[in-house]
């Protein structure tokens, strides 16, 4: 029994801490919504070795596991970093896996490339069909369809063509590939596109409140793509890497509205005490760290399971993101709270984490998704 | 980060699921809330079997019958008897903290008379600390020992929220020895055989109608001079050392009320409508995420304890969530299946003991206090019993509630 980082994961975080502390994430981010530039982590994501963490020494990668990707994101989250690994970690990972591609696969893990993941929602008892997050309402969207049909003389086999929309894809602008699941007849299948020169494939660059998160929308129509020896259980692994990933960026935020809250209400004072003195203000600091706390424990969980036990990761991401969206949204509200009005204002750092949360929350099935996949498999299970 | 058992925890598991298959029968059939005295006589001689197997004390030093052993091999035991769904020891307040606490401050003489009739479930413990008066502010207790011209003491007063009393052999409770010093000051732990004369127990009923608690009365009963553990005085100091073990029992006990999102899970399972309702499904899935994030946090607090380290005050917030997570569980359960379910012993019962049990341990509020003093460093509330003699603090508190 040893639920604790190890030394090797300690310098990894305190690098990553490091690394982006060299920038002022959270004024750009500030000046991003006024249209103002975010700066590139993407030299810093090469340099850490952050775009290669989850391919294998083989293809060139640092071969380490979701654990250590997720222990990035903390740090991304905390400060709010534009470094667009919820794309890039999956696609690379899925792609390691198939082993098919080792060019491509090294220049994405070097950085030289970027990737991303264009992620679907596996099945379940109250949905059997695989779903994308709809363009807008609450009917979720199909995945696209993939037309097996082989074609000769690109720079790539092509084994066919895919067509379909897929809104609000993480990191999709600027990628050169992007790994896409869609279903053909035989099932769910994972597809490789390059992004230039493919005919049918565009990528439409959309920001929606949060200026440090970059989205996309994909759309498809007849583009040739190259099916990678991947199944459906690939495809949900994905899906669910992706979870824990917002999972532990989550756990990022949330530690830092505790930091920032915390340090504000020893230092206001009202009717002569601190703030922080009072209980109801007390109670509400406190709640946060419960939250965090066991959001903490399922990312842990959630690492683990990724690295030990990849039959338990459906559900210790799908806890791990349903706890961290609720965390994340009563520790950013609690964040403008306990600043009283200037929370609320543009000038204060409050909002963005604000921002964050309110965006975050409704990405990849959004947090209620994730409680139905928990309640899913243990209603699954107790049905048997 | 490893949850797999080393080679030795593989072993001892193996040695402890073995004498449990071999065993199983001999255990009592029993639910949690059954203390008729038969079934209490047979929890008793089921303590007794597991003590003489070694699996009772698992923590506690050799030279005072436990096996010295760490507390991963104390949550392979808890979680093998789970597995095997045979129930655990009865004095689980005497061995989990009483005990503990009498290993670290009682003298040679009482742990030698009480600690081996404890680990056999022989001699039953309570727990009297808690008071009418005094709950979250614990050390305002009002009862009080008066020593006697020949070293005895003469106790009086009541104690409440008392688990275990009615079949308890002995209490460890908190008097007040000193009123003319401030609160913490003038209290002693006491060593008290509940069969003294003087020494009362009324059982106190609850919302459900059954009596799992009991109230404590002391009139004028006679401790010999070696009663005291610890130094007189220096009751607050030993009572602490109770409360960390109790903190240490409460993250590490998570499954013990039973409160599992699989059973819940198997309930609603059952009835089609619930099982496919999207809003029950949800409220299902949130409140497993909760209890399944308290079972690693309990990993990770043995993972400090490993390395010798004592989790922090942050281990209260465990308490909060199961109590939480339990409420939201038995609203659901109930919501999902009608009216009839309030009747029901198994979902009924969990909606009316909760209630109660949110301040069981210390109550939600004051357990947030706590962290937030000391593990965020936030400034405490401004208080008016600080470096007051108790027996003055009385009058101070007319004084402002007369404005």
């Amino acid at each position: 029994m040893n639920l604790a980082l190890s030394d090797e994961q300690v310098f990894l975080l305190e690098a990553a801490r490091g690394a982006l502390g060299r920038f002022n994430t959270i004024a750009a981010a500030r000046d991003a919504l006024d249209g103002g530039e975010l700066p590139d982590l993407w030299p810093t994501a090469r340099e850490a070795g952050w775009s290669g963490l989850l391919v294998s020494d083989e293809h060139g990668g640092a071969g380490l596991g979701p654990f250590e990707a997720m222990l990035v994101m903390v740090e991304c989250g905390r400060r709010l970093a534009p470094v667009p690994l919820l794309g890039h970690l999956p696609a690379t990972a899925l792609l390691d896996r198939s082993g098919e591609h080792p060019k491509l696969l090294a220049s994405l893990a070097e950085g030289e490339r970027r990737a991303a993941f264009v992620p679907a929602r596996p099945p379940d008892s109250l949905d059997d069909a695989w779903t994308v997050d709809p363009l807008r309402g609450g009917r979720r969207a199909p995945v696209p369809r993939f037309d097996a049909g082989k074609q000769e003389g690109g720079p790539h086999p092509v084994d066919g063509t895919v067509t379909g929309d897929v809104s609000w894809v993480p990191d999709l602008p600027g990628v050169d590939a992007v790994v896409i699941v869609a279903v053909g007849e035989e099932g769910p299948v994972v597809l490789l596109a390059d992004v230039e020169g493919t005919d049918g494939l565009t990528i439409e660059a959309v920001e929606r409140y949060d200026a440090t998160r970059s989205l996309g929308h994909l759309k498809l129509d007849g583009a040739p793509v190259t099916r990678l020896t991947l199944d459906a259980d690939d495809a949900a692994f994905a899906w669910y890497l992706d979870q824990a990933l917002l999972a532990a960026e989550a756990l990022g935020v949330v530690e830092e509205a505790l930091r920032r809250s915390v340090e504000y209400a020893k230092e206001r004072f009202a009717f002569g005490r601190p703030i922080g003195s009072y209980q109801s203000v007390k109670h509400d600091l406190v709640e946060i760290l419960r939250r965090k706390e066991n959001l903490l424990s399922l990312v842990y969980y959630a690492g683990w399971a990724g690295e030990a036990k990849p039959d338990e990761l459906p559900m210790a991401a799908s806890a791990a993101r349903t706890v961290g969206d609720g965390a994340l949204d009563f520790a950013t509200r609690e964040l403008i709270s306990v600043h009283g009005g200037i929370g609320a204002t543009w000038e204060h750092d409050a909002p963005l984490f604000f921002r964050r949360a309110q965006l975050s929350k409704r990405l990849l099935g959004g947090g209620a998704d994730s409680a139905e996949r928990v309640a899913d498999q243990l209603l699954s299970a107790a049905a048997l | 980060m490893d949850l797999n058992d080393t080679p030795e925890q593989a072993e001892y598991r193996a040695r402890v699921r073995d004498w449990l298959e071999q065993h199983a029968d001999e255990a009592p059939k029993i639910t949690r809330d059954d203390i008729t005295p038969e079934v209490i006589d047979a929890r008793r001689k089921w303590q007794g079997k597991l003590a003489e197997a070694g699996f009772v004390g698992i923590t506690w030093p050799r030279e005072y019958g436990g096996q010295g052993l760490g507390p991963l091999e104390q949550v392979v035991f808890t979680q093998e008897l789970s597995r095997a769904k045979l129930p655990g020891i009865l004095d689980v307040i005497g061995i989990g903290m009483l005990g503990p606490t009498i290993i670290a401050h009682g003298s040679e003489e009482q742990k030698q008379r009480y600690l081996g009739p404890m680990l056999h479930g022989d001699e039953v413990w309570c727990q009297l600390f808690s008071e009418p008066a005094a709950g979250s502010d614990l050390a305002g207790i009002q009862s009080r020992a008066k020593l006697q011209d020949d070293g005895t003491w003469r106790v009086s007063g009541q104690k409440v929220w008392t688990t275990n009393a009615q079949f308890a052999s002995f209490g460890l409770m908190m008097v007040r020895t000193d009123a003319d010093v401030p609160k913490h000051k003038g209290l002693t732990m006491f060593v008290v055989p509940m069969d003294a004369d003087g020494v009362t127990v009324r059982p106190l009923r609850q919302i459900s109608g059954e009596a799992h608690f009991n109230e404590v009365f002391f009139d004028d009963v006679a401790l010999d001079e070696a009663a005291p553990v610890g130094p007189v005085g220096n009751g607050w100091g030993v009572g602490l050392t109770t409360l960390m073990y109790e903190r240490v029992a409460i993250g590490l006990g998570g499954d013990g009320f039973g409160w599992r999102a699989d059973r819940f899970a198997t309930a609603l399972a059952a009835d089609e409508g619930a099982s496919a309702d999207p809003e029950t499904r949800r409220r299902l899935g949130e409140v497993a995420a909760d209890l399944l994030s308290l079972r690693f946090t309990g990993y990770r607090q043995l993972s400090l304890l490993q390395r010798g380290q004592v989790p922090g005050p942050e281990g209260a917030l465990g308490k909060i969530t199961t109590i939480r997570a339990a409420i939201e569980a038995a609203d659901l359960l109930v919501d999902a299946l009608g009216p009839d379910a309030l009747a029901d012993h198994e979902w009924g019962g969990m909606v009316s003991e909760l209630p109660g049990l949110k301040s069981a341990g210390g109550t939600e509020e004051i357990l947030r206090n706590m962290v937030g003093e000391r593990v965020l460093g936030l400034p405490p509330e401004p208080r008016l019993d600080k470096g007051i003699p108790f027996s003055e603090l009385r009058a101070k508190e007319k004084e402002v509630a007369a404005g």
